[in-house]
């Protein structure tokens, strides 16, 4: 058994702190986000090439760094402690999640892009009536000589506006949950018949609704086999599960940090208030949920090439989401006032641990599926 | 002992059950269903309602132009206000400084503010926190020195900052704390002063909160000049003013009938979302996770609501709202907080959108169901319960000290 990180994930680490730590300041931040675009290129082309982080995961024969889901780990975890909007999870992990997967001519082409920050993904999972439940599809795709078309309304898809492609998982065939006839399409994101409705998130993001009407693809736009896409759909998930955990680690360790510290500034009856034992002891539960959130998203990472995945992601995903509200809803607490206002980067980790706590499944879904996967 | 209301109550809920359903403004209504924010004029349109009707002074009594309604009687209300989603009128003049105008205010002072408070004519806000003063409210430090004006009158001259003050943008007066003797004991030298939001020196400014609203404000004092004939109670005495108040302003926190009112309206969203899982997909109220949480807050909300008669009922045998109300805010702001909780829950995926001037416009492209738009913003301002009117720390820390005498 090793815990330790090699030298060159330990650089990673530090690298992409130090770039976020100088650059993606809270002011930054918000300037992107209240920007017209909602998210800053500048940030995604120095990801590409002055850090190279968006190839870490992905072999060198592709132009990658050779990593894998800690590569991925490490990254999302100071993304979380940054609050970075620009769409790392939905291009790398799971875009690249997807790709690495499938392999063949579409991944040998569409990698290199995603390293060197020309290719931006959004995946299109969701639907209105589908909850959480991966294979709850209404979307269709119908052959159609030898390609696809597809119709259809996917929810909530974050970082649509900024895409260049788009991942849809859709119906080629089974009756709407049914295991079987699930397929997975790699789409231009300006392919002709998709509409996007476009919005800003609570979370500082953005997203769209996207609509198909009669999207017409080719046979090559299929990722992983033909109706039989939902173990690929799902193991890419639970890869893109443990990354938002390592992000919501980052994002509770600087809501634990900055309460701390304002624990120690602000002075209420003659004394810091970090003096109260009653905050003591809510800090040091807070400091608990950080704790276990860090240990639950290396358990996940580490388990996600078993068998028994599944059960695993769940059991982090459930813990995590379960933490990241105590710790949120208590750093807003323990700041008073000064908690619900905007203008602190408080309440925006806040916001944030707010929207992973449901992020592929909330507290409860992940309960219900671990309990299904259990002994 | 007998929990049935008595055949006047009844006549009494029939009456205000009909004077709602006939008088509520339709606007109103319209706008809290799509989760809207409300104008100066929303917040006004129905307290002119209840103050021609004669009920607005709810709590008032008689001789000041109040109801002089029974507890049942206001409990009655207040049921029947949140059954049909009516607002709850803004406390700041009704519920806070009126009864400290008519409990220690002169004769002058009570014939010059009561009836404005009960028309809506003057909108009020608290200044009461300062950026170093909050929990530790004695601590204030916008000063207010006395001088005699040309006029060979008695004025102060106040300076200072107010901070996290509720709908001051809309404020015609505040009533504010401030320190009037820096050389005594900290909650010996404070004095009650009514101001003129108009008065030269006065500056308002926006705090923008976590759902994105213009709710909370700093206002700014810079030599304001305000009349001695503004305060209330005897100079250096606010302090006993501002308890009074701060015990008012607890036992409504509770807001029992209004988080009857959101289990209701949870579960009414729990029957129309869907619960997708596995190969079965069923109204999310049937989902044992969530049927369990809605339970066990409408098991926790009725405990709330017998204590909360029973504080009613020692009040109308004559004993004052005592640190008992400090149980009313913590476990009234607590279930608050959970309803939000499961509404953001409910809505799944369509938590996230951020409709703040943007959702309206495209009904033919509609991002989610209407109910699912304030779900996070309210989730994140509802927060404020329990910071605010008391943190639920310091409700805590007074039941330890005035009713455990720990
Ligand atoms: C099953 C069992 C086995 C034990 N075995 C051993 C043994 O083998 N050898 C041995 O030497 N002792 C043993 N102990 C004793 C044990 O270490 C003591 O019970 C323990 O140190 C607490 O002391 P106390 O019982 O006097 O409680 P107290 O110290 O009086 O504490 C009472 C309560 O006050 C709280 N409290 C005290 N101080 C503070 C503070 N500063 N802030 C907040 N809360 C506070 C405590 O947490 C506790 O809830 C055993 C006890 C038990 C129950
Ligand atoms: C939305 C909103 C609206 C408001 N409207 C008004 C208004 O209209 N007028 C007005 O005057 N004020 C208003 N307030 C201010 C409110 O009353 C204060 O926020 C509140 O008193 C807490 O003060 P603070 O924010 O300075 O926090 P602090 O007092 O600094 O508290 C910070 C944290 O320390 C804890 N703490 C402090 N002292 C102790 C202690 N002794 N023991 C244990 N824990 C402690 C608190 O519980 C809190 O968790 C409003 C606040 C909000 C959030």
């Amino acid at each position: 058994m090793d815990f330790n990180f090699t030298d060159e994930q330990t650089m990673l680490r530090d690298s992409v702190a130090r770039y976020l730590a100088d650059t993606y300041t809270f002011d930054a931040r918000m300037a992107a986000v209240h920007g017209e675009s909602g998210w800053n290129p500048h940030v995604w082309k120095a990801f590409a090439e002055e850090l190279g982080i968006l190839g870490a995961p992905f072999a060198e024969e592709h132009g990658g760094l050779g990593g894998g889901a800690i590569e991925n780990m490490i990254v999302m975890e100071e993304i979380g402690k940054a609050l970075v909007i620009e769409p790392y999870l939905q291009t790398v992990v799971i875009g690249g999640g997807f790709l690495k997967a499938a392999g063949g001519a579409v991944a040998d082409a569409v990698i290199p892009k995603i390293i060197d920050g020309s290719a931006v993904i959004a995946f299109a999972y969701a639907e209105p009536q589908g909850r959480y439940n991966l294979a709850d599809l209404r979307t269709t795709a119908k052959k159609d000589g030898a390609g696809y078309v597809l119709n259809g309304h996917k929810a909530v898809v974050y970082a649509a506006p900024w895409a260049t492609h788009l991942i849809v998982t859709a119906r080629t065939g089974g009756s709407v949950r049914e295991r079987s006839g699930v397929s997975v399409f790699l789409i231009a994101a300006d392919a002709p018949g998709i509409t996007r409705r476009d919005y800003p998130t609570v979370d500082g993001a953005r997203a769209s609704e996207v609509y198909f009407e009669n999207v017409a693809v080719g046979a090559d736009a299929i990722i992983g086999t033909e109706g039989e896409a939902l173990p690929l759909v799902e193991q890419v998930v639970d890869e893109a599960i443990a990354a938002v955990c390592a992000e919501a680690a980052g994002v509770t360790r600087k809501l634990h940090e900055g309460t701390l510290d304002y624990s120690r500034q602000r002075k209420q009856f003659g004394k810091s208030i970090g003096e109260f034992q009653v905050l003591q002891h809510r800090m040091v539960d807070m400091f608990m949920e950080v704790e276990q959130a860090v240990s639950m998203t290396l358990m996940a990472t580490l388990r996600l090439g078993e068998a028994d995945r599944g059960k695993h992601v769940s059991a982090a995903k459930n813990k995590i989401a379960r933490g990241a509200r105590f710790v949120g809803q208590n750093a807003v607490q323990i700041h008073g006032g000064i908690g619900i206002s905007n203008e602190l980067a408080i309440g925006h980790y806040f916001k944030r641990a707010t929207m992973i706590e449901s992020q592929f499944g909330d507290a409860d879904f992940h309960l219900r599926r671990f309990e299904s996967l259990m002994d | 002992m007998d929990l049935n209301f008595s055949a006047d109550d009844l006549a009494f809920q029939q009456e205000v059950r009909t004077f709602i359903a006939d008088h509520y403004p339709p606007h109103l209504k319209a706008k809290f269903d799509e989760g809207e924010e409300l104008s100066k004029e929303d917040f006004l349109s129905w307290h002119r309602v209840l103050a021609a009707k004669g009920w607005a002074g709810i709590a008032w009594p008689v001789e000041y132009g109040g109801t002089g309604w029974t507890s049942v009687q206001r409990y009655i209300f207040a049921e029947e206000s949140a059954r049909a989603d009516a607002m709850r009128l803004l406390p700041f003049g009704l519920n806070m400084v009126g009864p400290v105008i008519y409990t220690f205010g002169t004769p002058e002072q009570k014939a010059k503010f009561l009836p404005r408070i009960l028309s809506g004519d003057d909108w009020w806000c608290q200044g009461y926190s300062e950026p170093g003063a909050g929990s530790d409210l004695a601590s204030l430090r916008t000063k207010a020195e006395r001088f005699t004006g040309d006029d060979g009158k008695e004025y102060y001259r106040v300076n200072g900052q107010k901070t996290w003050t509720t709908l001051a943008q809309h404020a015609d007066w505040i009533f504010a704390l401030v320190r009037t003797d820096a050389t005594v004991k900290a909650q010996e030298g404070i004095s009650f002063l009514l101001i003129d939001m108009k008065t030269p020196g006065i500056t308002v400014r926006p705090i923008i909160t976590l759902g994105g609203e213009h709710e909370v404000n700093e206002v700014w004092f810079e030599d304001v000049i305000v009349p001695i004939e503004n305060r209330v109670f005897h100079e250096n005495k606010g302090w006993t003013c501002a308890k009074f108040l701060l015990a008012h302003e607890r036992t409504g926190i509770a807001g029992v009938a209004a988080s009857k009112r959101g289990v209701e309206r949870i579960k009414t969203i729990a029957r129309t979302e869907t619960d997708s899982f596995g190969d079965e997909a069923q109204p999310l109220i049937a989902n044992p996770f969530f049927k369990r949480k809605v339970a066990e807050l409408e098991i926790d909300l009725t405990a709330l609501e017998f204590t909360e008669l029973r504080t009613l009922a020692g009040e109308s045998s004559g004993k004052g709202p005592g640190p008992e109300s400090s149980l009313l805010k913590i476990k009234g702001t607590e279930i608050q907080q959970r309803i939000t909780e499961l509404a953001l829950e409910a809505v799944g995926h369509y938590g996230a959108p951020y409709f703040r001037g943007f959702g309206e416009g495209d009904n033919e492209h509609p991002i989610g169901p209407d109910y699912a738009h304030r779900a996070a913003p309210t989730y994140f301002n509802v927060r404020k319960t329990s910071i605010y009117g008391g943190s639920n720390e310091i409700q805590r820390n007074i039941i330890a000290k005035m009713v455990l005498g720990l």
